[in-house]
């Protein structure tokens, strides 16, 4: 045990090393995880809502709840950055009183450092070792935005934590946030009234889901203070994971998240020409999504033949 | 004197105490007798942070802290011995305890009890504001709902069993040590005193004539600064606002039960390091702020001795600090007068200007949702960690004028600290083995029956809102330990952690080409090493005085430095592994209670277990300088000290030691 948390705290610094040789040996390190970890097991989970509603506190009582069962946690805590020093006060694993000395619970801070999408280029590969090495996988981002929300692009269920009674519902609702989360979890039910009004805006929304296919979004309501309601989001998410799993559609999102991050990447570096200089994104979609493999490899190889065409 | 003069009608004088307490009940009782054959007029107990915190001697956050900052408590013979010899029905003890000060008054009930004296007759304070635990000095354990509800417990026993005593010192002391602005101290103090009132109100357990005592017997603990004008207006606004809110908030009719009644001690935040014989005119001067207006006088005093900054007072600084005391109140003529400053109108209008400003940000608390939501949303530890961000930015600029510090620093070697004990008490270190074997040995003597009896009936008494204080002497007479009985109501109520305040807006730090330079080597080092520089800042042990760790946070931040804080209270175990789970490039301790030496050891040792022996940790805090080669020889890579006030300084230093570490080029020295 020691020695594996010994061993995933140096890949992690190792994915985020942006020094070339770091950068091939991160490419082979990836390329060289179990695939049947990486893609078929495991869960990835990403919880995400605006500061203060008591992400936390929730965390902390999910993650005692996995341990009873067993379950090792990993956990990657994301942290907006600032804009002038590109500093950042990384301050999540706080109130996290349970699980600090246990040796099934890892905890990864990460700066967003400026992405824009609010989660940094090395989340998605940052997961994938986590994957590797724990039952569970929880990616913990904060904020109200849309941005935020990125966090479903690479999360197999996401959960969205609302505030009771902060008018925040209704712009989620606006901002078509609503149609992207699997679990919606209303905290701090110990506030009462306003905890149900929330709860019972957030059902009414639900009318118009429709990318979720024939999931049915379940709406929660938990206090993370007094403990309660935290076993049924545990059981929510795995419900989620098993129809996930019926559908057939774990492997195949987490090999479409894998072929967004790489697209976005070459994106971002060559542009809307570069992408079609590789045949469009359909095709290179395609393309990546049957052939598995190491994020880092695929770029390399992709981002090479780029350079080559053009030196 | 002159003899003409008449014997003039003077003003009895406040209460003199020095806050002492260490090692063990037995030293503490000797040096409480010294004090009190000195001429010192009553008691003010100092306790060691596991008491404080409610922790057993044998726990293992305790390591290296029982008998450090205070006197160990750990059961009714330590409480016993304490007093021994001094009559509690004769003395006025004013206790420094928060969270378990429910605990620490039963026990001092029950000891009375033991000394045949009626509980009624007991005169003294419980400190009792949680509160401001949260916000500075960090010694809180449970959340705020209950812990409110452990104050108003108290409050509500006192006035019913103990009429005189004062059951609870509404703290802004601690605000102005960390960071508060006058005004600030003046709203948040105010703002808690009212929550604490609403509570007991609302709590139905009172008729109207029962809480207007309850509001008389409200005290407050106040901090006096070196801005000694400005301090003797705010406590004039102190008073005003007080009868204002007493009157118009509670309907209190008697002018007496609304007086604002304080007690003081003076700044020791703005105590120095060096040259720290001059801490005798500040804190003279800072005493004048709470004496010389006699419509808004302290009713006790306890003043810090000169050396505080350097470690812990030896019964001789103590005394000298007593002296201070005597000579204004005994020699001078100050107490033969009426209010001096009645019909200045540049009082009057600074002391308008400061109700003005208070009202204002009560007013925002207010909105916040009163001041325990305030304090849960981060809202008010934000605002102290902006004003003392500010502040010490004005020392490290020179706006801010500090003696020795960053003006007029030559000196002559000051012969005050060259004796052998370098001018500071020390601790001796078999303190805590001996309070473990003495716990050993007290539990052996118990009655288990009884102590099992006593345990559920305070978990009942927890459960059912039934006041705590009856429940709590029985513990104290069953034998129950401090560990246990906090252990027990951990499990009732849950334990907390505070906002840390340090998610602030970026600071104001002008066009510092200095902070550039740090920026780029910050940056550039990060990339040598391929990824951003990240630090870990962990305050092991007991110690809650995070102000210093808040502020290298937040300007590590500023300096493009990726930070992981992780609050108060951490074991060396917890440290370690964030240190390997998070990829840190160094630590950053802060110990201020003098348990550095035993802390960096078992952190080190930690770091080795899990292959981090090269990971550099540097240390800041009240340190000894002769401890610092200690330090350095077990692996230690800098020291730092409050006389450490150039911040860029020491990030500039630790993009260095990283550097070292990972083995690159030292930046060029004149760059």
């Amino acid at each position: 045990m020691a020695r594996e948390r010994s061993a995933l705290a140096t890949a992690l610094n190792l994915l985020d090393d942006k020094r070339p040789e770091a950068r091939a040996c991160a490419g082979r390190l990836l390329a060289n995880l179990p695939e049947d970890k990486v893609y078929h097991s495991g869960h990835l989970i990403g919880l995400t809502g605006p500061p203060g509603v008591g992400k936390s506190s929730l965390i902390s009582a999910l993650v005692e709840r996995w341990r009873d069962q067993r379950r090792t946690v990993g956990i990657l805590a994301v942290d907006p950055s600032s804009p002038v020093s590109g500093g950042a006060l990384l301050g999540d694993r706080l109130r996290m009183l349970s699980s600090s000395t246990d040796g099934g619970v890892f905890i990864r801070s990460l700066a967003c450092r400026g992405e824009v999408g609010g989660l940094s280029a090395e989340t998605w590969p940052m997961s994938l070792v986590m994957l590797a090495a724990s039952d569970i996988v929880l990616v913990e981002t904060v904020g109200v935005g849309q941005k935020e929300i990125d966090v479903s692009k690479l999360t197999d269920t996401t959960c969205f934590i609302a505030q009771p009674a902060s008018g925040d519902t209704i712009q989620f609702l606006k901002a078509g946030i609503m149609e992207v989360p699997h679990v919606l979890i209303v905290n701090k039910q110990d506030v009462g009234l306003a905890a149900r009004k929330t709860l019972t805006e957030l059902q009414a929304s639900l009318g118009r889901n429709t990318h979720n296919g024939d999931w049915a979004v379940p709406v929660l309501s938990a206090s993370a203070t007094q403990g309660t309601g935290v076993a049924e989001i545990v059981e929510a998410v795995e419900s989620h994971r098993q129809w996930l799993l019926r559908e057939g559609a774990l492997c195949s999102r987490r090999r479409s998240f894998q072929a967004q991050w790489i697209v976005k990447r070459l994106r971002e570096d060559f542009g809307r020409f570069g992408i079609e200089a590789l045949g469009g994104e359909r095709r290179l979609m395609e393309d990546l999504i049957t052939q598995g493999g190491s994020p880092f490899e695929h770029y390399d190889r992709l981002r090479d033949d780029l350079v080559a065409r053009w030196s | 004197m002159n003899s003409e003069s008449k014997r003039v009608k003077r003003e009895r004088p406040w209460l003199m105490r020095t806050y002492s307490g260490h090692t063990s009940a037995k030293a503490s009782n000797e040096l409480y007798r010294t004090n009190l054959a000195r001429g010192q007029t009553g008691l003010s107990v100092a306790f060691d942070l596991p008491t404080q915190t409610g922790y057993d001697a044998d726990h293992p956050l305790a390591r290296g802290e029982v008998g450090k900052v205070g006197v160990p408590i750990g059961h009714i013979g330590d409480m016993e011995t304490l007093f021994d010899g001094i009559p509690l029905d004769q003395m006025n003890t004013s206790m420094t305890i928060n969270a378990t000060a429910p605990w620490l008054l039963a026990l001092y009930v029950a000891v009375a009890e033991r000394q045949g004296i009626d509980a009624s007759k007991l005169q003294g304070t419980t400190q009792n504001d949680v509160l401001k635990e949260y916000l500075s000095r960090g010694t809180y354990i449970f959340p705020p709902e209950p812990s409110v509800r452990l104050t108003t417990d108290v409050i509500s026993y006192t006035v019913h069993h103990i009429p005189k005593w004062n059951p609870t010192n509404v703290c802004s002391y601690h605000l102005q040590e960390a960071g508060a602005t006058p005004t600030q101290e003046l709203a948040y103090a105010l703002s808690s005193a009212i929550a604490i009132l609403d509570a007991v109100r609302d709590s139905g357990e009172m008729g109207a004539s029962d809480f207007a005592q309850i509001v008389g017997r409200i005290s407050f603990f106040v901090n006096a600064g070196i801005r000694f004008v400005e301090e003797c207006c705010k406590m004039r606004a102190f008073v005003a606002l007080w009868d204002k809110i007493a009157k118009e908030r509670y309907g209190v009719e008697d002018a007496k039960l609304r007086r604002f009644r304080y007690g003081v001690q003076v700044n020791s935040l703005g105590l120095t390091e060096m040259q720290p014989e001059n801490n005798i005119q500040r804190i003279v001067l800072e005493m004048l702020a709470v004496t010389l207006s006699k419509n808004a006088r302290a009713r006790a005093i306890q003043l810090p001795a000169w050396n505080e900054a350097l470690g812990l007072p030896r019964p001789w600084d103590q005394q000298w600090a007593l002296r201070i005391q005597q000579i204004l109140a005994y020699e001078t003529d100050l107490l033969e007068y009426g209010d001096l400053f009645d019909g200045s109108q540049v009082v009057a209008d600074k002391v308008q200007e400061l109700i003005q400003g208070a009202e204002s940000e009560m007013e925002r608390v207010r909105l916040e949702g009163g001041m325990v939501p305030a304090i849960q949303s981060g809202y008010v530890k934000r605002q102290l960690v902006t004003s003392q961000t500010a502040r010490l930015r004005a020392i490290e600029r020179g706006d801010l004028k500090v003696v020795g510090l960053n003006c007029f620093q030559e000196t002559a070697e000051s012969p005050l600290t060259k004796g052998v004990d370098s001018g500071i008490l020390r601790v001796d270190p078999a303190a805590e083995r001996e309070q473990l074997e003495r716990m050993r040995a007290f539990r052996a003597t118990r009655n288990p029956k009884e102590v099992e009896v006593a345990l559920k009936n305070l978990v009942d008494a927890a459960r059912s809102g039934e006041n705590i204080i009856p429940a709590s002497i029985r513990c104290a007479h069953a034998g129950v330990t401090t560990g246990e009985w906090s252990g027990q109501l951990r499990e009732v109520f849950g334990e907390y952690r505070a906002p840390t305040g340090i998610d602030i807006g970026n600071q104001d730090l002008g066009s510092a080409p200095q902070m550039d330079r740090i920026r780029e080597r910050v940056r550039s080092t990060g990339e040598s090493l391929g990824r951003p520089l990240r630090l870990l800042v962990g305050k092991p042990g007991l110690d809650g005085h995070s102000n210093g760790a808040e502020q290298i946070a937040v300007r590590a931040r500023d300096a493009g430095f990726e930070i992981v804080y992780e609050g108060i209270r951490l074991t060396p175990r917890q440290i370690a592994k964030a240190a390997q789970e998070e990829g840190a490039h160094l630590i950053g301790l802060s110990v201020l209670s003098g348990s550095h030496l035993e802390l960096v050891t078992d952190v080190l040792a930690e770091l080795a277990d899990l292959g981090l022996s090269d990971l550099p940790v540097i240390i800041g805090g009240i340190i000894p300088s002769e401890d610092k080669p200690q330090l350095k020889e077990k692996g230690i890579a800098a020291v730092y000290t409050p006389k450490d006030t150039d911040l860029n300084g020491i990030m500039a230093d630790i993009v260095d030691i990283i550097r070292e570490r990972n083995g690159l080029e030292p930046f060029d020295v004149a760059a």
